[in-house]
Order: C-alpha cells, then structure tokens, then sequence
C-alpha cells in the first residue's frame, strides 16, 4: 500500500514538473520581462544590471529550476498589474472559488446518487422517465443560461436571493468563509445549483447506468439466492460497486468546475479565482496566468492521485495487486 | 409424491409471455426430493433445469412467471408467496449454489462480510457469533485457515477454493435444500470431483437435500442418487441413477447415456443423437423428441405421453406404454 502511493505521488510530481514548464515557458514566449519592467529613463546599463539581477542571462535550465523551487515554495512573483504578490492575491481569491465548487460538488453528489439509483430500480415508472427527460435538458443548457435563468426568477422576479456577491465573510486564518454568515450561506445557494447542474444530471445518469449494469450481475443474482432483501442489494450490494466511476468522475470534474467555475463566477460577480484570471487576462498579467495555471494543474494533479488512492481503499483487488 | 419429501414439485409450468404469444418454458414438470437426497437434473441446454432450480426458487426473470403447478417445500406451498416472503425462504430454507464461482460473489467485500451477512439474515445472532460461525463453515467446506481467510476477499481465492466459499454461503441459513446450478461446470476436472464429494458428505452429514443441476452425466453417476432427465421443458425420465444408467428406458435417455465416452473402452465413435433439440417456440406436438427418435410411432406425433411408472422410475414414452399393454 505504502509502495502504491508513493508511485502515485511520484507520478504526480512528474506532472507538476511538466505544468511548470509549460507555465514557465509562458514568461519566454511573452516577450522581454525587461522591456515592460523597465520604463523609458533606463541606460542600457541599467537594464543589462537589472537583467543580470533577475538571472535572465543564465541558461535555460537554470531558469526553469529556479521557478520550480520558487513556485513550490508559493513564490509566483510579483503581478505586473498592481504589484502585489501573486500567491497573496490568489490566496485571497481561492476560498470563495473552493467554497462554491466543495459546495456544488456536495449538492451534485447528495442529489445525483439518490436520483440515479431511484431512476435504475424503477426503470419505465413514469418518475423515472420524467427525471431522465429532464436530465437531457440539465445536460445541455450552458451554465451561464442557467445562471442568469436563476438570478431572473429568484432575485429579480421573487427577490428572495441576492443576485451577486459573496455576502458577508468571516475571516478564518487566512481562509475567509461564507458559510458561517445567514447572508453568506444565502449568497452561495444560486451559484452552487447553476454550477452543479450539469453534475447532478451526469452523476445520476452515470449511476443509472452503472446500476442497471451491475444489477444483471450474478453475484446480484446470487444474493437474491442467499435471501439477502432487495433494499440491502440496491443500496449496499450494487451501490457499492457503482462508486469508482462515480468517484473518478466527481473527482475529474471537481478540477474542471474549479477552472469553470469563472463563468459562474462571472455571471454572480462571485469574487474567485475564475474572475481574478478573467482579468489577468485582459491585462496580459502573465505572473498570474502562470501561477493560476500551476495552481489549476496541482489541484487536477492532487485529486487525480488521491482518487487512485480512494480507488484502492474501496477496491480490495487494486490493494493487493501491488503488494 | 411421498409426504416425507423435503421438495415436491407437482405439475409445475412456466411461461414466457413474448410479442410473438407465449412461449413455455416448462411444461407439467413433477419431482421430489427427500432428506439427504441428492437428485440429478441433467439434459441439453435449453431443456430447462435451470429455470426448474429458479422457478423453486422465486427468482425466474420476468417475464416469466409460474403459470400452473405447485411446489412444496417440507409441507409448505411456496410458489404462491409474495417476493418479501420468499426473501425469507431463500437462503434460509433454500440454499443456492451458482455455475460460475468467479462471479457470484461481491468482490467488494471480504468472505467473512458476505457469510455473516447471510447468517445474520437468517438465524438470530450477535455479530460475534456469526463470525465464530463463518469460521466454522469455511473450516467445514475444507478451506485451510479459516480464521485467516475469513477476512480474505474473493479475489484471493483461487476458483476451487471460491466454490467452496459459494457453498458455505448455500449452507450458512442451514437450509433444507440446496439448489446446485452447475457447480462444477466451470472448474477444473479434478476440483470437480473434489466439490462433488464434499457435496455428497454434506449432505450426508446434515441431511440436506440437493438439487444437482448438470449437463454432466459423469457428475451425476458419482454424485446422484436419482436423476431426472429433461428434453425441452418436459420431463422425460426420472429415476435411481444406476438403474436409469444400466437400464435407459426413454430413447433420449438412451441417447445421452451413449453418447458419454467410456475410460478403456475402445469405440470407433461416440453416439450421438441427430438433431437438435427443438426451440420452445416450436416444440412439436406429441412427443417433443419424435423427430429424433429412432423408434418413432405414429402415435408420438399426435398424443403427448404421460410417464409411466415401471421398476424404480418412470418415463414418458409411448414405447413402455406398449409393452405395459402387450
């Protein structure tokens, strides 16, 4: 076991490694980091100093390591638009995004597990071919039409819900939360359904299938034998190995609704991540492009390694096939 | 049928609603089995022993559904329960053992997990209890180390040794009866004989009855103490194994009886039987092994045959019903 997951861990700095020279090579091909430090004064001294100083006249590979060390370390630099630490301003941004997306993964589980089950054990019942319908319309409305679907009827037209923002935070540690204030936990409920929408429909139609799949197995068959009731083979018998796909998929989408949620983001004016990348990208902030991309790649890379290791601590075979 | 009997299938009939009208799967089948009895269930594929074990069971698939008979297990009808009712008769009463060892068990959980479920199901036990119990049925179907390997997952078996634990999980509600669907079919031949005699000594130590379903007649010789022989959802034969073997009386029988290859005995060829069973959806009328037949009469193709009692068993052919007459 222990073998296992430092192949696993081995595996994902293998990764990070290559992210980071790809973020790296972002700053090479966006021209001369001297020409827009420098303003219009400079000697050409003064700016072969500064080029010495910075360590661009070193080779390569030099370069490449020493923003590795610096980007483990949580050294990003320093953004061009108004100076401040990368990291800083992206700690600052990343509760808010990590809040809404742990919130609509929740929700996506919680609501698209149930719902897949119920629609595989009462295949034809009206319910279950109603949820399946409707499920198709989940799958393909964009998120930014149900956004704004959303803010249209529960902020403007029922004025129940606050329409942008965050509400009030409390701040923990360095970590500020919503979920502890009434208007916080108010202000995250449209953001999260928008954004777990397209999860729920595909979680329950993943377990949908999964289920009715392994229901036709023998060894389903073979508890019905064993008298074991039909509530304990739904749910425990059945369930259970419907889960690694489920995991798999939650896991690999929790990466892809960090990095999408910027259209929530944008549609809610929702203060994360997403909207911070969104304008370094109109400003061309290569420093925060770059350490939003390592930062985006290490949470995929760190759900991707512990999702194998989920997988072996549900599956016995996965266990044992490495000892 | 005797009243001693533990299972007692009287005249049971399945059917297969389809688009393309009903289609019978069984047809007037009639067997018992007393305790400690092993009956061997042998024919071709697609005759129906399967769906015989399963129609006992309550665990046809739908569309099929038990359309005329009964069946009586230890002086109890049970064809007519409610699925929540036989819930408690499977496993409990009825003990099950699948073809395929690989797959009939959850390989997300440990042995152990899955036997003290099916104890704690049905017999009144703590937890601690059942465990000491899985242990003692793991040690009794003869697997080494029962302490350790209860908590072993499936896949740490090999497929032998997988049966056995598919046969502790059969006995584990200490049931009457033990419906075996091709237990050895999927092993290799010397495990098979292996299982058959722990089979055998099971049921000679507790008195439970078996169902033996096979296409195996090497299988049921060892094993059996009668055997029913099916052709097409309909019972042909049935009777006590070494008679049905020594003195075949229905021509199928004889048929499957020749065409088992004999160690030593030298024969240019094996018998076999021409044809092919018929498909349920066009069993011909009268007997439905006339076109085969080398002893085929004109009666056979208009009136169904009854069985027909003589000696130890019985069978169902117009040919005995004859030399009863003459």
């Amino acid at each position: 076991m222990l073998v296992f997951i430092l192949q696993r861990v081995l595996n994902a700095v293998m990764v990070m490694l290559a992210v980071a020279l790809l973020a790296f090579l972002i700053f090479q091909f966006a021209g001369d980091p001297v020409a827009q430090l420098a303003n219009e004064q400079m000697s050409q001294a003064d700016r072969d100093a500064l080029r010495e100083r910075l360590g661009l006249n070193d080779g390569f590979v030099t370069q490449y390591l020493r923003f590795v060390v610096n980007a483990a370390q949580g050294n990003f630099g320093i953004s061009y638009r108004n100076g401040q630490e990368v990291l800083g301003l992206i700690a600052a941004r990343f509760p808010a995004t990590m809040e809404l997306v742990l919130v609509a993964t929740a929700l996506s589980l919680l609501i698209g597990i149930p719902l897949g089950v119920l629609t595989a054990i009462h295949r034809g019942r009206w319910f279950s071919e109603a949820l399946q319908f409707t499920s198709i319309i989940g799958v393909s409305l964009p998120s930014f039409v149900v956004g704004i679907l959303l803010i249209l009827v529960f902020s403007v037209i029922l004025g129940i819900m606050p329409a942008f923002g965050r509400g009030e935070v409390v701040q923990l540690g360095w970590w500020s939360t919503g979920l502890l204030t009434p208007s916080g936990r108010l202000a995250l409920v449209l953001p999260a359904i928008s954004l777990s929408l397209y999860q729920i429909t595909l979680i329950m139609r993943l377990v949908r299938a999964e289920m009715m799949e392994v229901m036709r197995s023998d060894f389903v068959k073979f508890a019905r034998a064993r008298g074991v009731p039909r509530w304990r083979i739904q749910y425990i018998h059945a369930l259970k190995n419907c889960l690694m796909p489920v995991i798999t998929m939650t896991a690999m989408n929790m990466g892809a609704l960090i990095a999408f949620a910027l259209i929530t983001e944008t549609v809610f004016q929702w203060p994360g991540m997403g909207m911070l990348f969104i304008q370094a990208v109109t400003f061309i902030d290569i420093p925060v492009m770059a350490a939003y991309l390592c930062i985006i790649s290490f949470i995929f890379v760190a759900l991707n390694t512990i999702v194998d290791i989920t997988y072996a601590v549900i599956d016995p075979r996965l266990r044992h096939a490495t000892r | 049928m005797s009243e001693s009997a533990i299972l007692d299938v009287r005249s049971l009939r399945v059917e297969f609603p389809g688009r393309h009208g009903t289609v019978t799967a069984l047809d007037d089948i009639s067997l018992s089995i007393e305790p400690g009895e092993i009956l061997g269930v042998v024919g071709e594929s697609g005759a129906g022993k399967s769906m015989t074990g399963l129609a006992v069971q309550g665990l046809l698939e739908p569309p099929g559904y038990v359309a005329g008979g009964e069946v009586w297990l230890a002086g109890r009808r049970i064809d007519q329960l409610s699925d929540r009712e036989m819930e408690k008769v499977r496993g409990a009463e009825i003990g099950a053992i699948f073809q395929d060892p690989l797959t009939s068990l959850n390989p997300l959980f440990s042995v152990g997990q899955q036997l003290t479920e099916t104890i704690r199901l049905h017999l009144d036990m703590g937890r601690a209890d059942a465990r000491r119990r899985a242990i003692e049925l793991l040690k009794e179907v003869g697997i080494p180390a029962p302490e350790v390997r209860v908590d072993h997952f499936p896949h740490q078996f090999s497929g032998g040794m997988r049966q056995r634990v598919v046969i502790a999980l059969a006995l584990a509600g200490q049931p009457k009866l033990i419906i075996a669907d091709e237990p050895t079919t999927a092993l290799d031949v010397s495990i098979q004989a292996q299982i058959t005699a722990l089979l055998r000594s099971l049921c000679d130590d507790h008195g439970t009855a078996v169902m033996l379903v096979t296409h195996d007649m090497g299988v049921i010789a060892e094993t059996a103490d009668r055997v029913a022989v099916m052709y097409a959802g309909r019972l042909v034969e049935i009777g006590l194994v070494a008679d049905v073997i020594a003195r075949p009386q229905h021509p199928y029988t004889v048929g499957l009886m020749g065409s088992i290859p004999e160690l030593g005995a030298r024969v240019p060829m094996l018998a076999q039987i021409d044809g092919s069973m018929p498909r349920l959806d066009a069993i011909p009328s009268g007997c439905a092994f006339n076109p085969r037949c080398p002893h085929v009469m004109a009666r056979c193709r208009t009136d169904r045959p009854e069985m027909i009692a003589r000696g130890t068993g019985a069978s169902a052919c117009w040919l005995n019903a004859t030399e009863d007459a003459a």
